[in-house]
């Protein structure tokens, strides 16, 4: 990491620094065609296209209250839970609209994972946490069941931490092992895409490495789109980023090319630190 | 200008206060002391005559045997106890699943809706009504139809009494509940059903848990309800809840105004088993809450 130029220039600050390069020929899972996303009145994106790549992490980075959140939150539709939001548009996922009424919620839910700012561990105990989505869908048997509590575990580099207490709460974990835990809930229901909203921002840095390198094994398996404040973060894990302000998105581009030679002015801006 | 100046040449080591804000202080400190301590002397008092008296009726018969005929000895207020006991369990296990439903509806479906806040609006009012109000409504709902006072008009009142309370906790430890939980459980495709079953109910479950110990408390003392609807039976218990059934609380108010002397003193005793009982009650309340506090 050479961001030690502390100083305001008109040079990058964060070079970007994740192991794998884009892989631009990847297929598009997610493709967001004219979105319009409003909270009642207020008309919080504005016409968004913007194609997610597959197992490539996609960062959606830009000043609070930009969008990348309700961008985010539009791709497994949790935002219906509160009526007065309503989004416009297409989103493709594998060709298929999501926002088709008649798209069923809770498929689609398993097959888009979602972790969230805080740590959102459920009051029960770690191995009911993981199987928690499981049994949502699928009935296992028991030795079937603890099969795949182990592998997501393992997948979320928990195990190790927790195998001896798997019937002790899940509250009882550190903040960086709840966040752990609530990744290893998601991978467990198999899904194809994970969003991440700002996973690291409630952590302390070691966590937040832990959660980074974690981020960048699961990019074997999953489409990742991640919102983060931390344009380091973005920097080092993702392989696509989007810029958004004031509910647009102002440009995406592999995340070499965004950090080192933006096409826009105000990515160039934002990146270098003069506003946001 | 003049004061402020004054202020400023103030020396440090006198304080830069006005004597006025001090005078104020003193004297609202001095006011909320005065009233405590007549809250607390009123509430002593009570407590120390409660005891006293209570405790000369703690005779080894007052849990074996029932009430006593006007003029006869001895005897106790088993009768009185057990019944008050079926009453009260019989209530509030009407009263749980009516007040906990309502209140998940409050908190978990209705949030926002003008019908939710319309049955909180009402519920509050129910909260607050005249317990001897809710007497003559279930007096006119059931004990004129069925033609006599009965242990079951009895326990539905003291329900309509607990439902009220235990809607209200229900829903504020619900509002408790981060919302971010639900969304987690959302997200991994979970009904709203079950988000509701198996997460907010769970991460709410102590402080409901304690609204309906305290809503257990709040009816075990009742009277007036039972005035109109259980009433009294001076034999020795007999189940029948088609009937009256004696209870701790009428049987207080007729002894207690007896001219016998030994119903007086197990009037006595029978108010402070109440009390005992609703201290512990609310003990247990505290003593319920305090892990999901700690967490």
């Amino acid at each position: 990491m050479s961001n030690a130029a502390a100083t305001v220039t008109a040079e990058p600050q964060f070079h970007p620094s994740a192991k794998a390069g884009a892989d631009t020929k990847a297929p598009v899972r997610i493709a967001v065609k004219d979105l319009n996303f409003y909270y009642g009145q207020f008309h919080g994106l504005k016409n968004i296209n913007l194609n997610f790549h597959d197992r490539q992490v996609t960062a959606l980075i830009g000043p609070s209250g930009c969008g990348k959140s309700t961008l985010l939150r539009t791709f497994n539709r949790i935002y219906s839970l509160y009526p007065e939001q309503r989004a416009e548009g297409q989103i493709l996922l594998d060709g298929v609209n999501i926002l088709d009424p008649k798209v069923d919620l809770n498929d689609l839910r398993a097959r888009v994972g979602m972790v969230f700012q805080k740590p959102t561990p459920f009051p029960m105990s770690i191995y009911d946490n993981v199987a928690f989505g499981i049994r949502l869908y699928e009935k296992l048997g028991k030795s079937e069941l603890d099969e795949r509590v182990e592998s997501s575990l393992r997948k979320a580099a928990l195990w190790e931490e927790v195998k001896d207490k798997l019937k002790q709460s899940g509250m009882g974990l550190s903040g960086g092992q709840q966040q752990r835990l609530c990744i290893a809930r998601t991978v467990a229901q198999r899904p194809e895409v994970i969003l991440f909203d700002e996973p690291t921002s409630a952590l302390d840095p070691i966590s937040t490495g832990r959660i980074e390198e974690l981020i960048e094994q699961l990019r074997d398996e999953f489409t990742i789109a991640i919102v983060t404040h931390n344009m380091q973060q973005a920097a080092r894990i993702s392989q696509f980023t989007a810029f958004m302000y004031l509910g647009e998105l102002i440009e995406f581009s592999q995340t070499e090319k965004m950090f080192m030679n933006p096409t826009e002015r105000r990515t160039q801006d934002y990146i270098t630190g003069r506003f946001g | 200008m003049d004061a402020i100046n004054t202020r400023a040449a103030t020396p440090l080591a006198r304080s830069r206060v006005r004597p006025g804000r001090r005078r104020a202080d003193a004297l609202l400190r001095g006011f909320c002391a005065f009233a405590t301590l007549i809250g607390v002397i009123v509430l002593g008092s009570i407590l120390l005559m409660l005891i006293v008296e209570g405790v000369r009726g703690f005779t080894p018969t007052l849990l074996t045997q029932p009430t006593p005929g006007p003029g006869s000895e001895g005897g106790g207020i088993a009768n009185a106890v057990l019944g008050s006991l079926i009453l009260t369990t019989i209530g509030i296990v009407i009263a749980t699943p009516v007040g906990v439903m309502a209140g998940t509806f409050l908190a978990e479906y209705g949030r926002g809706s003008k019908l939710a806040s319309l049955i909180r609006f009402l519920n509050d009012i129910l909260l607050s009504a005249p317990s001897i109000l809710i007497g003559l409504f279930v007096y006119t709902l059931m004990v004129r139809p069925m033609g006599s006072y009965s242990g079951w008009a009895g326990s539905v009142a003291l329900a309509i009494i607990a439902t009220p309370v235990i809607v209200r906790t229900t829903e504020d430890m619900l509002s408790l509940v981060p919302g971010t939980l639900r969304e987690a459980g959302a997200a991994l495709g979970a009904p709203p059903s079950t988000v509701i079953m198996k997460v907010s109910w769970r991460a709410a479950s102590a402080g409901i848990v304690t609204g309906i110990i305290l809503a257990l408390a709040r009816i075990a003392g009742e009277t007036a309800p039972l005035l109109f609807t259980a009433l009294n039976n001076n034999s020795w218990f007999n189940a029948d809840l088609m009937g009256g059934i004696p209870n701790l609380p009428v049987m207080i108010y007729q002894f207690a105004l007896s001219p016998y002397s030994n119903w007086q003193q197990l009037a006595w005793a029978g108010a402070l088993l109440i009390t005992v009982t609703i201290l512990a009650l609310s003990i247990v309340a505290r003593v319920v809450i305090k892990p999901q506090r700690a967490r």
